[in-house]
This record gives structure tokens, C-alpha cells and sequence, in this order.
């Protein structure tokens, strides 16, 4: 379903020329859940925002849906693959209605029922009719996030890219919206590509897991073998580590 | 407990008041501090920040603090006006937040920041100051104190930012700190060696830690004691490494809530909400400890 070759992302040219990403290649077949984890910089999101077309790639192919992506995305090739952001206070537009913010993708794509498809749109993710007026400011964050994860599902995506989905919310919250994704994937058969910090996140949602750092894809691995330890690379230790909680033991404390 | 606590808090509460009446943010909240390290779990809106702030005189008019006791060892903190509280922050209690990139000024090179509080609790000429602030930033692992003390906070990485705050923080000795999702922001690689130098600090110096932290793994490996508060109440306390045994059906929920590694679960138990863990709870409920 979605398939990276040896993808490099720049930014700037000559001698400040920056390499997000170098040279990663990734494949997700149908219905699979892939995780990328990374310490801040590492180039997860950079990937995941070549592969929703929101920045360019310099070099390397990428193909959705057997399609190859094009640096300047046709309107149909959007449909395919929709995004949901980290924070949900920061990507609804704060002045427009829960109705506005789904019309607009129907809208845009000329789906038409827009009526329809919005009550739909909400009774999936679990929200109700009285939610549909409302402003962000007059929901929760994790209503938010159900409002956010609507949008990206109304225009009836083969591929949900999921950038730290649940990292703005309280576990509880987490707990809800990790089990809508559950639930959504198993309906819809969508396919996911998802960058956490949280390692038993990711592995609650995907198989397989690919570690980055330094703009390079390292490792990759599966939550299985995540799970049993069994990973060589040390930034992915370092993260089983952080997992387990607090152990001074292993840290080296010197900067 | 035979020692006297460093931080006595009895029947706390924050109140803000509303159109409907006063807002209670925080209420019956009672607990001792000694010399160790006390965990504050709760989700967003719990009251675990507020309290914090309650203890530092931060909470901002029309909020009121009121409580039955809150002493600072032999200090009546109830009875401090402003003036009072800007002589005892820093130089006894003291507070690390989650974010140094907003904590720190951004026009002031961290060294000099540092220097300023030193300069401001002892009364120090610039030259001590400087040295001392050189000291502390060397006894949070900084290995090069002398080139850190003239970069400015955007010049710093996130994980280098905690360390300075925290040196800002411990550099007039105070006897109690209070740390407000001190790692939050930072990277995992850098989260634990913070806490790390957080821990080595607070036992070198016999100081009493309150960790603020919405992290259950976290809180529970760190800290020796763990208060957990829902709805600006705590509903229960446990040695931090008996929360698997928690018995309050909140800590439970929560618990259950968090995924886990190598143990999938097809689908996570949602946490249902009891009204009844809305009600007043005798304000003694940590009064024994």
C-alpha cells in the first residue's frame, strides 16, 4: 500500500543544506501498521510528511496505492492518504465549527451528502449530533482528537499517517482514542503509518517498528521482538530502558 | 516518622471563585514531606500542579489559598505576604518546570541567571556569584561550566536547559524543590539522565523532592511515595513500588488504561468515572504519614 524508495528530504541548499531524511526506504503492505520512532530530529516526521505530500522529496520514489507520488500532489491522490496531528489544540481551526471543519474536505473533493457524511463521519469516531456546532474550544482534548481523526476519515482514505496521535492527551484519554484506531483499522482495513516517542504505544498499535535517528532509518524491527529485548541498535535499548521507567543504574550522566 | 517534616500540608485547598460559586481546584489535601522523594500523579485538571503552586505562593488572585496548615519547616507559609514568599523561593523551596525554554530569560546568558539568584539570597559580590554558579552548573554534569555560563537559553539543548534550571533552582540550598513535569518535554535519552542528576542532588543534600508528573511508569520507579489525586483531592497514598497494588478504583483504571509492552491487548479498558470519587474525603487521609 505504501511504498518508500530510498527517499532523502533536504532543506535549504549549498552549504546549509540540511538532509531530514537520507536515503529511507520503507514498504506497508495493506492493512499493516508500521511505527517509526526517534529521538526529536531523528527525521520520523520529516518521512511521515514526505510520504502525506506535505513537504517534497529530493530524491527516491514514493507509491501509494501503487500509484508513484508526485512532488506536486493531484487533488485525487490526497484522498488517499490523510493525516492526523499531534496536537489537537493546534490543528483544528479554532474559529470554525466541528460541521465546518468536516464540510470543508467534502467540499474540496466535490463528494457531495455532505449532510450524510458528516452524522456518519461523527457516529464513527463516537461522537454525538450535540457535538456537531460546537467550536474546539468547547470540547475536550480527546474529543478534539476524535474530531481530528473524523476529518482524516471522511474523505475515506486507504492510508491513516498518524503523527504522536495521543502524546497531547491523559492516559485515560490515550486509552480511548488508541482503541478507536484499534477499531478503525480493523473495520476499515486502513492501512497506518504512525511516529510515537511512547514505545508501548506504537507497539500497541503496530507490527512492525522502524527506528531513526539522525535522518537515517536504522533498525527494523517488530513490537514482538521489541517486547522480548531483542534489539541491537542502542538508541532502541535506550527506549526499552525509558519504557521500564526510572533506572539509574544504565545512565550516563555527563553532558 | 521521627523527624520533623520539612513540609507539613494540612486540609489544603484552592479555591477560584465563580459565577456558580467558588471553585474548589484543590481541597483536603493533607501529606508530609520528609526527606525523600514524594510522587503527585493525577491527569490534566487533577489539582497536582495547583498544589504545587499553592506551596510556592503562586497561585494568582482571585484564586485564594486557604488551608488549616501549610508550614515550611518552622515558617507559617499561610501567614507570608509576597515579600515574605520572594525571600523563601529559592532559598528554601524552590521550583523546576516542565519547560526551561520558557522558564529561563531569553536575553540573560544562563550563567548570570544563575549568578542572580546566588547575588539575591546571600547578598554576594558578582565574583562569588560567578564561582559559585560555575560550581553548581559542574554538579549537574555540565563538563564545560566556563563556555555554558555565557550561551543563552536558545543556545542550549532542552536536556542541558533542566540542567540549568535545576542549578538556578539548588544554588541557594534550598531544603525542599518541587519539580512540575520536569522531563516532559525532553527526549527519552535525555529524560532519564535529568532525573538522574535530580536524584544525585536531592540525597547529596538531604532535601525533600515533590515530583508532579501525569507519568505512572515514571513516578513509580523514581519516587518512594506516591500521592494520587483526582479532582483536586487525593484519593489515595502508596509506597511507589506497591502501585500495582493501588486499591482506589481511579489508580486502577489508570493503571489497567496504559498499554503495555509485550502484553497486547486487543482492546484497552476504558476508565469509567465514579461520581462518587467526586466526594469531600476526610481531610485527614494523609495525615499519619
Amino acid at each position: 500500500m505504501i511504498r518508500v524508495e530510498n527517499v532523502s528530504v533536504t532543506y535549504g541548499h549549498g552549504a546549509s543544506l540540511v538532509r531530514a531524511a537520507r536515503n529511507v526506504s520503507l514498504h506497508i503492505p495493506e492493512g499493516d501498521a508500521l511505527g517509526l520512532v526517534g529521538e526529536s530530529g531523528s527525521g520520523k516526521s520529516t518521512v511521515m510528511r514526505a510520504v502525506a505530500g506535505l513537504i517534497p522529496h529530493a530524491e527516491g520514489r514514493i507509491f501509494i496505492n501503487g500509484q508513484e507520488m508526485p512532488n506536486k500532489r493531484p487533488r485525487e491522490t490526497r484522498k488517499i492518504a490523510q493525516m492526523v496531528f499531534q496536537d489537537p489544540y493546534g490543528s483544528l481551526h479554532p474559529n470554525q465549527t466541528v460541521d465546518q471543519t468536516l464540510a470543508a474536505p467534502i467540499a474540496i473533493h466535490g463528494l457531495g451528502n455532505a449532510e450524510q457524511r458528516i452524522i456518519t463521519g461523527l457516529t464513527e469516531v463516537g461522537l454525538g449530533r450535540e457535538h456537531r456546532f460546537r467550536y474546539p474550544h468547547q470540547l475536550s482534548g480527546g474529543q478534539r482528537q476524535r474530531v481530528a481523526i473524523a476529518r482524516a476519515l471522511i474523505l475515506e482514505p486507504k492510508v491513516l499517517l498518524l503523527d504522536e496521535p495521543t502524546s497531547a492527551l491523559d492516559v485515560s484519554v490515550q486509552a480511548e482514542i488508541l482503541n478507536l484506531l484499534t477499531r478503525l483499522r480493523r473495520e476499515r482495513g486502513l492501512t497506518m503509518l504512525m511516529v510515537s516517542h511512547d514505545l508501548a504505544v506504537i507497539a500497541h498499535i503496530c507490527d512492525r517498528i522502524g527506528v531513526m535517528s539522525r535522518g537515517e532509518l536504522l533498525e527494523m524491527t517488530t513490537a514482538t521482538a521489541m517486547a522480548d529485548g531483542a534489539v541491537t541498535h542502542p538508541y532502541s535499548q535506550q527506549l526499552l530502558r525509558a519504557n521500564r521507567g526510572f533506572d539509574p543504574s544504565s545512565i550516563d550522566i555527563d553532558a | 516518622m521521627t523527624e520533623a517534616p520539612l513540609l507539613s500540608v494540612r486540609n489544603l485547598r484552592v479555591v477560584y471563585p465563580g459565577d456558580d460559586g467558588d471553585f474548589r481546584a484543590v481541597r483536603n489535601v493533607t501529606f508530609n514531606l520528609g526527606r525523600e522523594r514524594l510522587g503527585i500523579v493525577g491527569e490534566s485538571g487533577s489539582g497536582k500542579s495547583t498544589t504545587g503552586r499553592a506551596i510556592m505562593g503562586l497561585i494568582a488572585k482571585p484564586g485564594r489559598v486557604e488551608a488549616d496548615q501549610l508550614r515550611l519547616g518552622d515558617t507559617d507559609l499561610m501567614k507570608l505576604d509576597e515579600k515574605g514568599f520572594r525571600k523563601l523561593r529559592g532559598k528554601r523551596i524552590a521550583m523546576v518546570l516542565q519547560d526551561p525554554k520558557f522558564s529561563l530569560d531569553p536575553v540573560m546568558s544562563v550563567g548570570k541567571q544563575i549568578a542572580e539568584t546566588h547575588r539575591q539570597h546571600f547578598g554576594s559580590d558578582a565574583k562569588t556569584a560567578r564561582k559559585a554558579a560555575l560550581e553548581m552548573l559542574e554538579s549537574v554534569h555540565i563538563r564545560d561550566p566556563e563556555r555554558v555560563y555565557n550561551q543563552y537559553p536558545h543556545q542550549v539543548s532542552g536536556g542541558m536547559g533542566q540542567r540549568i534550571m535545576i542549578a538556578m533552582m539548588l544554588i541557594a540550598g534550598p531544603d525542599v524543590l518541587i519539580a512540575d513535569e520536569p522531563t516532559s518535554a525532553l527526549d527519552v535519552s535525555v529524560q532519564s539522565q535529568v532525573l538522574a542528576i535530580m536524584d544525585e542532588m536531592v540525597r547529596s543534600r538531604g532535601m525533600g523532592l515533590i515530583l508532579i508528573s501525569h507519568n505512572l511508569h515514571l513516578v513509580s520507579t523514581f519516587c518512594d511515595r506516591i500521592l494520587v489525586m483526582y479532582a483536586g483531592q487525593i484519593v489515595e497514598i502508596c509506597d511507589a513500588g506497591k502501585l500495582n497494588e493501588a486499591q482506589h478504583p481511579y489508580t486502577k483504571g489508570l493503571l489497567a488504561a496504559l498499554p503495555e509492552l509485550g502484553h497486547r491487548r486487543n482492546e484497552l479498558p476504558q476508565l469509567q468515572r465514579d461520581p462518587t470519587w467526586l466526594v469531600d474525603l476526610p481531610a485527614a487521609v494523609g495525615a499519619d504519614t
